[in-house]
């Protein structure tokens, strides 16, 4: 089962109170762009989207053997309708699962929310666009992005848990341990995730072109050329800084992280009363290889310019929308 | 709201004895005491106890049969898994268990999270036993969570029975067409229905988004109901998330 629902109790009071101060923020700008997006269809569309990803959630997919898992559905929703809609939607059945069926903690919402509904939807979206503007805008590279994006978003989001768990987990393994396994156990995961994403979205293409998001402007429809080569340009430029980041972080950062440095500074990364504090995250990763450690820094760096390009994104679009908004 | 399709997701609670109490209330009690549990010193084995004596007695006071509670509890088991390895893979400080060879600090991180996470999927459990949803929303929005989003969250939830009933009659189709998958690779229909499902979803959404508006919607929903939680209701409640945060606070300071 791909359960990400954070419990209370996994990370410490601070970290999910922060994490809560991260989604409100994210939350306050998906709300203003799903504003202008929808003008005020939001509320029933916005509200059936989320049910229908809450259905989808609840589907069984069979993964092999008769075994079946669940769809996560972040980049599936930030493709049809957008990654702040789609976001909006996640965090509200996000909130409702952990308000009504008591899945994934009270504290912990504020994480899940960012895990699943911010790096899930937004972040995956940015990939999508990415690749999409290098395979090309038509059917067969709309469903390329979809499935690189759906693959990407559980890996990313078990990267971003690995950094929370570092800050403020309450338990005692070392932060690498969580890396390799969260990583392992999701890249799987995202395999099964891109697809039945991919097919869900082929089959929407399909009969309600107009419906897919992510295939606004596909080949066969209408491009606007003057957005053309700007847009080509940003794409490639964050390419490039994502094939930088994975190349060259792992040769840049010879000490640890500012992250694991505080957490093993201020020796939060562990009981602070235990003798566990000795064995740093710096420690650990003496032992588990250099590989191990620039892959994960490579892993990182990605996620890093990830978050980063689509914070940016994100401020950027709503200028434009503020400075030119688009008849609803 | 959720009416007659809430029956399925939730239990009737309107026979409850705490359903009477101003949901804001309610609400806030459980959020102060699920923060009190979380904030609650690991090494406190005594706190944890009197923790669930708290969630215990809230129960009780309430009337929630503890067994159907104990029987919901198991929906942490996926993240319970996750806690059993920590003394297994844990660092440092090594104690001998019964002859298993197990960390101290993956022990109280495992310790940690089992006691902690039961303890607040117990707290919502019992808030959701005697809380209707649309009360839910109402108290949530009273607490000043932004309109828009329990408004959509109104949707979701009047909506998640209409849908989800949907994909039921399209997987009862499927199977009676013989198509039954068992891999991955075979899913090509279930997600095919998966996309008709979202095509469909989302015109209903737009047929409701014009009924609205035909019975004059402007984008605003209206305020759910207008009474509001009076000092009686607080004193209802106010004695749970009293107690645990005194107990929280005494588990740094003993």
């Amino acid at each position: 089962m791909a359960r990400m629902h954070i419990p209370d109790g996994f990370l410490d009071a601070g970290t999910s109170a922060a994490a809560g101060a991260v989604a409100v923020g994210g939350l306050a700008a998906c709300v203003r762009v799903a504003r202008v997006e929808l003008a005020e269809r939001v509320i029933p569309l916005a509200g059936i989207v989320s049910a229908y990803v809450f259905a989808v959630q609840m589907l069984n997919f069979p993964v092999a053997n008769g075994t079946s898992g669940h769809l996560l559905g972040g980049v599936l929703a930030a493709v049809l309708v957008g990654p702040w809609v789609g976001a909006l939607c996640v965090t509200v059945v996000l909130a409702v699962q952990a308000l009504v069926f008591a899945d994934g903690g009270l504290s912990a919402l504020g994480v899940n929310v960012v895990n699943m509904a911010l790096i899930g939807a937004v972040c995956g979206y940015l990939v999508f666009r990415g690749v999409r503007g290098l395979v090309g805008n038509d059917r067969r590279g709309v469903l390329i992005a979809t499935s690189a994006a759906a693959w990407s978003a559980p890996v990313m989001a078990s990267v971003a848990f690995t950094g929370e768990y570092a800050v403020g987990g309450n338990g005692a393994i070392g932060t690498s341990t969580v890396l390799w396994s969260m990583v392992g156990v999701h890249a799987v995961i995202g395999i099964g995730e891109a697809v039945i994403t991919t097919l869900t979205v082929a089959a929407v293409l399909t009969s309600r072109p107009d419906l897919v998001h992510g295939a606004q402007g596909m080949i066969d429809g209408t491009v606007s050329p003057a957005r053309r080569p700007i847009a080509g340009f940003a794409v490639t430029a964050a390419i490039v800084t994502l094939i930088l980041a994975a190349v060259a972080s792992p040769f840049a950062s010879s000490s640890p992280d500012g992250l694991e440095k505080v957490a093993a500074d201020t020796g939060i990364d562990s009981g602070a009363t235990d003798s566990a504090t000795v064995d740093s995250p710096l420690a650990d990763y003496g032992v588990s290889g250099i590989d191990d450690e620039g892959l994960g820094t490579s892993i990182a760096g990605i996620v890093g310019v990830a978050v980063t390009v689509a914070v940016g994104l994100g401020a950027f679009s709503i200028i434009r929308r503020r400075n030119a908004p688009r008849p609803a | 709201m959720s009416g007659s399709h809430s029956g399925r997701t939730t239990v009737d609670v309107r026979h409850r004895v705490g359903f009477g109490i101003a949901p804001e209330a309610k609400v806030l009690a459980v959020l102060a005491t699920v923060a009190a549990v979380v904030a609650t010193r690991r090494e406190a084995v005594w706190a944890f106890v009197a923790l669930a004596g708290v969630v215990i007695a809230a129960a009780m006071a309430a009337y929630v049969p503890l067994a159907g509670l104990a029987k919901r509890l198991t929906i942490e088991i996926p993240f319970v898994a996750f806690a059993v390895l920590l003394p297994f893979l844990g660092r440092g400080e090594r104690v001998d268990v019964l002859g298993i060879d197990l960390s101290r600090a993956g022990l109280w991180g495992a310790w940690n999270i089992i006691a902690k996470g039961t303890l607040g999927v117990a707290c919502t459990l019992v808030l959701v036993s005697i809380t209707t949803v649309p009360d839910l929303l109402k108290g949530l929005e009273r607490l000043r969570a932004p309109r828009l989003l329990t408004a959509i969250a109104a949707f979701m939830i009047r909506y998640g029975e209409v849908i989800r009933a949907e994909a039921e009659r399209m997987r009862i189709a499927r199977i009676s067409r013989c198509d039954n998958a068992r891999n991955l690779w075979q899913a090509k229909a279930l997600a095919s229905s998966s996309g008709v499902l979202f095509v469909r979803s989302y015109e209903r959404g737009e047929r409701v988004h014009l009924a609205m508006l035909s019975r004059g919607f402007t984008g605003e929903m209206p305020e759910l109901g207008t009474t509001r939680a009076r000092r009686r209701d607080w004193q209802a409640v106010a004695g749970f998330p009293a107690a645990a945060i005194a107990i929280a606070v005494t588990s740094w300071i003993l």
